[in-house]
């Protein structure tokens, strides 16, 4: 598998470190409302098909992608920073 | 039909005339009292101990291909019961229990080999986990031994161990710990649940799950609607995904486990061996093919192969260990797609919703757990409550904290 990081290219998969489900990663709810944190720390919708993944390039420029990927297939159809989403906050 | 040794000897006189098939083929009947959803390992077993504990006899076992095509049929074999905490050190003894009867009792040949599991340390830091291991398993009554390096190298002088790195210095062993033959585990339990009365219906995939009044009904499959009193869930890989049809989010992600085998070589290793320095562990199969693995791949994965990376990772990992397998050709590998949790251990549960139970999250080491986990799951599904043995494997574990997270990993599937 190969991942086109958009500082450096498109680069095997074994530079980076993958975290897991970009929205449910990205969306941490306050640390007050329990049973939001539950879902935000527990649960995944672990869908069979395309799924939006936060992926750190380790061994590259060290910046978090969100990369679009099928879970079936492994193609790769979209990967984007994760520091360009709308309130300008890295994950 | 009975096996034994007598029946082989008046059909291989009668030139085999009165085989029968181990299992029927049946149309799906309109209602049952139990469906239990896959036909893997844990499945199967559970429909066994349904009809064998509790007397539950119609049941079905809804597979959407063919019993033992998931990950039963695709493991490395290993069973073994050597757990640091306790729901689990007592629940995976159970497991090793019921393997050391389990042939005599589904009247199956499962080539149980109690070959001995050595899992090997490389530093002192390691040898006091192992050590604290070993007196936790003994004082659960499971037996564990610590081997120093010496007494490695008694049971196998051809390991490295004067790595420069990795240097090893001994081990701890739980010699009733081995291998079990993985199809002939499915196909046991299957042989025993059918002539128990159990219908198991191949090549038919549950599609819904009908859902009236906070009460599971049935499930929509593509042979048609089942009306089923109580619904068990066994899905491994793919729990989320038929979980998602009740509406229930898990606290799963599937990942990609490859395993290997090299081509066939005399006898050269009688133990499971696990290396400590890297993920890595190695057996030999009767037929002399060398059968070994290591990590996940890493990333969510219902794609039933693997990644090229892997492929090196592991074989690294054997080199380190037992240079000498440089020499040999890898014949075949495979992926199975597992459904690893949030802290690394199963659950066999009743869920939010009544008549609907859960068993899934095992992770990559739910093989050794079969035969517990369908005679835990038959009873959480019988008596409509968990067992002492599964009661610490509860869903809502993840919200009231009581996570048992062997590795102390935290809420990471990847890395347990
Ligand atoms: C490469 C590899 C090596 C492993 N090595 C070991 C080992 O050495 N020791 C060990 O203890 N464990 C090991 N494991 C883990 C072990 O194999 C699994 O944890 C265990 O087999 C899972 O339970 P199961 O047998 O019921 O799963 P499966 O055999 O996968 O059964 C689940 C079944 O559900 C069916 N299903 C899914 N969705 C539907 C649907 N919608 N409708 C109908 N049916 C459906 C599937 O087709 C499948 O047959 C390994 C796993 C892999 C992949």
């Amino acid at each position: 598998m190969r991942i086109r990081c958009p500082y450096c290219g498109e680069r095997s998969n074994d530079e980076f470190t993958v975290l897991g489900d970009a929205d449910a990663l990205m969306a941490r709810p306050s640390g007050d409302d329990a049973a939001a944190f539950y879902d935000y720390a527990y649960l995944r919708t672990n869908p069979a098909g395309q799924h939006r993944e936060l992926w750190y390039h380790s061994a590259g420029c060290r910046r978090w992608l969100v990369v679009t990927r099928d879970t079936r297939t492994h193609i790769i159809a979209d990967v984007a920073l994760a520091s360009t989403r709308g309130d300008g906050e890295a994950a | 039909m009975k096996y034994s040794i007598f029946a082989v000897l008046r059909e291989g006189l009668r030139g085999g005339k009165g085989w029968t098939p181990a299992w029927r083929e049946p149309e799906p009947k309109a209602h049952y009292d139990a469906v239990i959803v896959g036909g893997g390992g844990h499945g199967l077993a559970t429909a066994y101990y349904l009809a064998k504990e509790h007397g539950l006899t119609n049941v079905a076992v809804v597979e959407k291909g063919y019993i033992g095509s998931g990950n039963v049929g695709r493991n490395t074999t290993i069973i073994r019961s050597n757990y640091l905490l306790p729901d689990n050190t007592h629940f995976y003894e159970w497991s090793m229990k019921l393997w050391e009867g389990l042939e005599q009792d589904f009247n199956y040949n499962a080539m149980v080999s109690q070959r001995g599991v050595l899992n090997l340390y490389h530093s002192d830091a390691q040898r006091d986990a192992y050590v604290r291991r070993g007196n936790a398993m003994r004082l659960a009554g499971v037996d564990a031994e610590l081997l120093d390096a010496d007494g490695v190298r008694s049971m196998a002088p051809f390991l490295d161990f004067n790595n420069a790195r990795f240097p090893i210095q001994g081990g701890l062993l739980q010699r009733r710990g081995g291998t079990v033959r993985h199809d002939a585990v499915a196909w046991g339990f299957a042989r025993g649940a059918d002539s128990r009365g159990v219908d198991i219906l191949q090549n038919t995939e549950v599609t819904g799950i009908r859902v009236e009044t906070g009460r599971a009904v049935g499930v929509e499959t593509t042979r048609g609607f089942i009306r089923a009193g109580k619904i068990g869930l066994a899905c491994a890989g793919n729990s989320s995904r038929v979980a998602a049809m009740a509406g229930l989010r898990l606290p799963i992600e599937s990942h990609v486990l490859q395993a290997f085998v090299s081509e066939g070589i005399k006898p050269a290793i009688d133990q499971v061996i696990t290396f400590g320095a890297g993920h890595f562990y190695i057996s030999q199969s009767d037929k002399g093919g060398l059968v070994y693995g290591g990590d996940i791949d890493g990333y969510n994965s219902y794609a039933q192969r693997g990644n090229l990376y892997i492929i090196e990772d592991v074989h690294e990992a054997g080199m380190a260990l037992w240079p000498a397998i440089g020499r040999l050709r890898m014949l075949r590998h495979w992926g199975g797609v597992m459904d690893m949790s949030m802290d690394g251990s199963p659950i066999i549960d009743k869920t939010p919703i009544d008549g609907l139970y859960l068993n899934c999250g095992w992770c990559y080491g739910g093989f050794k757990a079969t035969p517990a986990s369908g005679w835990c799951f038959a009873h959480t599904i019988a008596r409509d409550a968990p067992h002492e043995l599964n009661a610490g494997f509860r869903l809502d574990r993840f919200a009231s904290g009581r996570l048992i997270d062997e590795k102390g990993a935290g809420a990471q599937p990847n890395l347990h």
